[in-house]
């Protein structure tokens, strides 16, 4: 299927960073007409933005651009706008459908390209008056929607339609323009069902046939041997694999995705906590998160340990935390201390000594109007009385200026909070020190047990670690357990003492921190370490 | 110089002009024959008269539900209130406490379900407050008709029942707190310190909620509802709550409003009453999830101050009656500029 001759594509030393955090660096490839290129990594690894580049997208000029070159056919080319690249024969199809609800797939697929017909009226004021020739507009839907090997309603409207064809159309769209040289697929199979990815990946295989090359990423490892030619795995903004597929195993991919070996973790402590008593069990928890259902989860926390809860974005792993603080309608039942927990009520939550700090900073976290020793002391406030001042036994809660200042200053100066003062607005502050204030309100209200909820996205690598830092200390010094999301394992492998990962909604399993590496990769993509699962290996 | 910069910024360039424009009348007004002192009064006179449903605003923005466009239905609950201690034949100080004590209910009563409301719209609240208010008068059209009045002094002469557009309050509650330890200068100024005393019991009761634990979460459920939900706030309760109180401090308003004007206006006349209020917290620089009691007392000074003003001395200067006429245009205008503002806070 790889075809002699000049490379389609070629792309030399590309390196980004968004405000000198480094998202790609060196990274080096070549694609032919014909090829299929797998490009596998782990959330953040870098996927989204190298395509973001090849497509001339504004955020990435938005940022300072990129550097690197991109060669096509041998010519170099530097896209300062997706219309360039569309221009040249290249296709994307996005994780998200852009596609109009209220068109049929017809309409969609055509948009703005349609075949007119010219009239008198048009002869005379232009082709703006061009009427939309309907019938070879159906035939071109036609031919594009028979290309892919599907059977679709051109005239349906894309509203009414399941996920699947809506992937479809979108598809459909790329290739019915004519020059089209190169697609890039980006988790199309997501939402597909297991017939409908079949129908994709076969799909896939004949446009290869015709000479497009296609750049497929997916989380689906076995989708991904099955139909490319060459398989690239990112890591960390760099690719650290660039092999044939034929031959790959799932578990040597999952490995090279996830990446360093045993025995790199200095912050792994001796602590079994398996010895310690149950402090939270969940047990058949679901969770109507958008986006992150949870579907059945259960799941002990021991006392005084750190969990970490891990797995591939979208398969439910933050709806744990956020389901069980009652921010989303969640079933199931939840035990802290003996104490069943009822569901769908924070204040029930809080009550009972948990905290939780979410991983929405900006949208659940912070009042970013206030200043911090506003957002510090507020949730201790609201839900133990602390920081008031009590007047007429206690008819009058009166707003304790001096202690919440107090504790203001006390948590900037713990955790090292860059601010001018405690009377800074929250908004003012930047991801990493907003990160600290959040963890500074949930410390403030002293639970006995914390949930953290991507305690480090969209922060830099310095305060990482102190954020990291930050949590590991408050767990030893007052003892109180931590339940961890994170979707950077290397992160959870540091300061956790178990990891739990979630896949489809589900636990697929937990393991000790310092297991093999290529195990949490398979546990990710919802196979079993021991590989007796269904599905089998590559 | 930074520090006066920093007063100048922290005050505002819009309440700066406006301050210096309204400078610029009083210093008019002696050369056109307009009497300083009278002119004076008359302004502090409105400001006492208007700040109470001003201040009537300052819950419900600081709830995120917005400006009070609904005040009319407090104004309603004010005008049951009042008529009713007529009617049950209170005479001078005890008939304005009795309104009060009578407004009460009816103020919880329609705040609640107001609040109920506005619950169910979050996000259009302004919108649906403003029909609230406009549909509320519109009942009362009726019912001020068909309410059971009796009393000689409130009902239509002719048929003995369905009550009068405009009642005069003298020998009940008129000027019952102008009256209150007023300091009369010369023969054109008084200075109405009862009223003031009770604007400021009220600035004072608003300022006071919104330093307890009740007023700080109610501030938290404007700034941001996700943070408070996830910090165990009952955002409907705050919000609710917040509606019942920016309702009664309206129904209390316009109490205060009728014993200084002297009459109670009832039909038509709580209509209109909304715009100025929402206008004069813009112009003293809140926001529609920002107002503090500060930019209550400048806005409403500012707005009652310019509205006074600018028709005397316009008259004077260009020697015909044209009062009404420019009161509409400069009020008007003011409304417009405000509510250019209201998206963010005027800094």
């Amino acid at each position: 299927m790889k075809q002699p001759g000049a490379p389609l594509l070629e792309m030399r030393n590309i390196s980004k960073d968004f405000f000198g955090n480094q998202v790609l660096a060196d990274v080096n490839f070549t694609l032919s007409s014909g090829e299929i290129l797998g490009l596998v990594g782990e959330n953040g690894a870098g996927k989204t933005t190298l395509m973001k580049i090849l497509f001339g997208m504004d955020i990435i000029h938005q940022t300072g651009g990129y550097g690197g070159e991109i060669f096509l056919h041998g010519k170099a080319v530097r896209y300062q706008s997706s219309f360039e690249a569309l221009a040249d024969g290249i296709g994307m199809v996005h994780q998200e459908f852009s596609l109009l609800p209220d068109f049929s797939a017809a309409e969609n697929i055509l948009l703005n390209r349609e075949p007119k017909k010219s009239s008198p009226v048009s002869e005379v004021f232009g082709d703006r008056m061009d009427t939309i020739d309907r019938k070879s507009m159906q035939q071109k839907a036609r031919t594009a929607i028979k290309k892919l090997g599907v059977e679709l309603d051109p005239a349906m409207l894309v509203g009414q339609m399941p996920v699947g064809h809506k992937q479809f159309t979108e598809i459909a769209r790329e290739i019915s323009k004519d020059h089209i040289k190169l697609l890039v697929l980006d988790e199309p199979t997501a939402v597909l069902t297991e017939r409908e990815a079949d129908i994709l990946l076969s799909a896939m295989r004949k446009l290869a046939e015709e000479g497009i090359a296609i750049i497929f990423i997916s989380h689906r490892l076995q989708e991904v041997i099955d139909v490319c030619d060459t398989v690239l795995v990112m890591r960390d903004g760099r690719i650290i694999k660039d092999v044939p597929a034929a031959g790959l195993t799932i578990p040597q991919i999952a490995r090279w995705m996830v990446g360093r070996e045993v025995g790199e973790h200095p912050g792994r402590r001796a602590f079994n906590p398996e010895a310690q008593p149950v402090i939270l069990s969940m047990k058949n928890l679901w969770v109507d998160m958008p986006g992150e259902t949870v579907r059945d989860v259960t799941l002990d926390v021991h006392q005084g340990e750190i969990l970490g809860v891990g797995g591939l974005a979208g398969q439910g792993k933050l709806g744990i935390p956020n389901g069980a603080m009652g921010l989303f309608p969640a079933g199931g039942t939840i035990t802290f201390k003996g104490n069943a927990i009822p569901l769908n009520q924070p204040r029930r939550f809080l009550d009972a000594g948990m905290a939780f700090v979410s991983e929405d900073r900006r949208g659940v976290g912070l009042l970013l109007d206030e200043s911090l020793d506003w957002n510090i002391s507020f949730t201790a406030m609201q839900v133990q009385e602390r920081f008031l001042k009590k007047y007429l036994k206690g008819a009058i809660k009166w707003r304790d200026e001096k202690q919440i200042q107090a504790i203001a200053k006390k948590y900037i100066d713990a955790l090292e909070i860059r601010c001018t003062s405690f009377r800074q607005k929250a908004k003012e502050l930047s991801g990493g020190n907003q990160q600290k204030v959040c963890l500074a309100k949930a410390f403030a209200v002293e639970p006995g047990l914390l949930f953290v909820s991507e305690p480090t996205r969209g922060i830099d690598i310095g305060a990482k670690g102190l954020v990291l830092q930050a949590l590991r200390d408050y767990n030893s010094k007052s003892g109180t357990t931590i339940v961890m999301v994170s979707s950077e394992l290397e992160e959870l492998r540091a300061i956790c003492d178990r990891i739990a990962i979630v896949a489809d909604g589900r636990i697929s399993g937990i393991l000790p921190s310092d297991a093999e590496s290529a195990d949490f990769g398979l546990l990710m993509v919802g196979k079993q370490p021991d590989g007796s699962t269904e599905g089998g290996q590559g | 110089m930074i520090r006066v910069r920093q007063l100048i910024k922290s005050f505002g360039w819009p309440r700066i002009i406006i301050a210096l424009f309204l400078l610029s009348l009083f210093i008019i007004a002696p050369m056109v024959g307009v009497k300083v002192s009278s002119s004076l009064s008359d302004t502090i006179a409105r400001f006492g008269m208007n700040g109470i449903m001003v201040l009537a605003m300052v819950p419900m923005v600081h709830s995120g539900c917005g400006l009070n466009f609904g005040l009319p239905l407090g104004i309603i609950a004010g005008l049951l209130g009042g008529t009713l201690s007529i009617q049950f034949g209170f005479l001078g100080g005890s008939s304005f406490i009795m309104a009060v004590l009578l407004t009460t209910p009816f103020a919880v009563l329609f705040g609640f379900g107001y609040g109920k409301l506005l619950n169910k719209v979050k996000g259009g609240e302004m919108m649906i407050a403003t029909y609230v208010g406009f549909s509320s008068v519109a009942f009362m059209c009726m019912m001020w008709l068909l309410l059971p009045y009796t009393s000689p002094t409130m009902v239509w002469g002719y048929t003995g029942s369905g009550l009068r557009t405009t009642i005069s309050t003298e020998g009940f509650y008129l000027h019952v707190l102008n009256d209150f330890l007023k300091v009369q200068i010369g023969e054109n100024f008084s200075f109405p310190t009862g009223m003031m005393l009770f604007f400021a019991l009220m600035a004072f009761i608003v300022w006071a909620f919104l330093h307890t634990k009740t007023g700080t979460a109610m501030t938290a459920v404007g700034s941001n509802p996700v943070f408070a939900r996830a910090s165990g706030i009952n955002i409907d309760r705050t919000r609710t709550l917040s509606v019942i109180m920016s309702t009664w401090l309206g129904a209390i308003g316009i109490l205060v409003y009728q014993q200084s004007f002297g009459f109670i206006q009832l039909y038509m006349g709580p209509f209109y009453m909304a715009l100025p209020a929402v206008s004069a917290i813009l112009i003293g620089g809140a926001s529609v999830n920002k107002a503090t009691i500060t930019n209550v007392v400048v806005g409403t000074f500012l707005f009652q101050g310019i509205l006074t003003m600018t028709p005397s001395v316009m008259n004077s200067l260009i020697h015909t009656d044209m009062s009404e006429v420019i009161r509409i245009v400069v009020s008007n205008g003011m409304i417009l500029y405000a509510l250019t503002r209201k998206s963010e806070a005027t800094r």
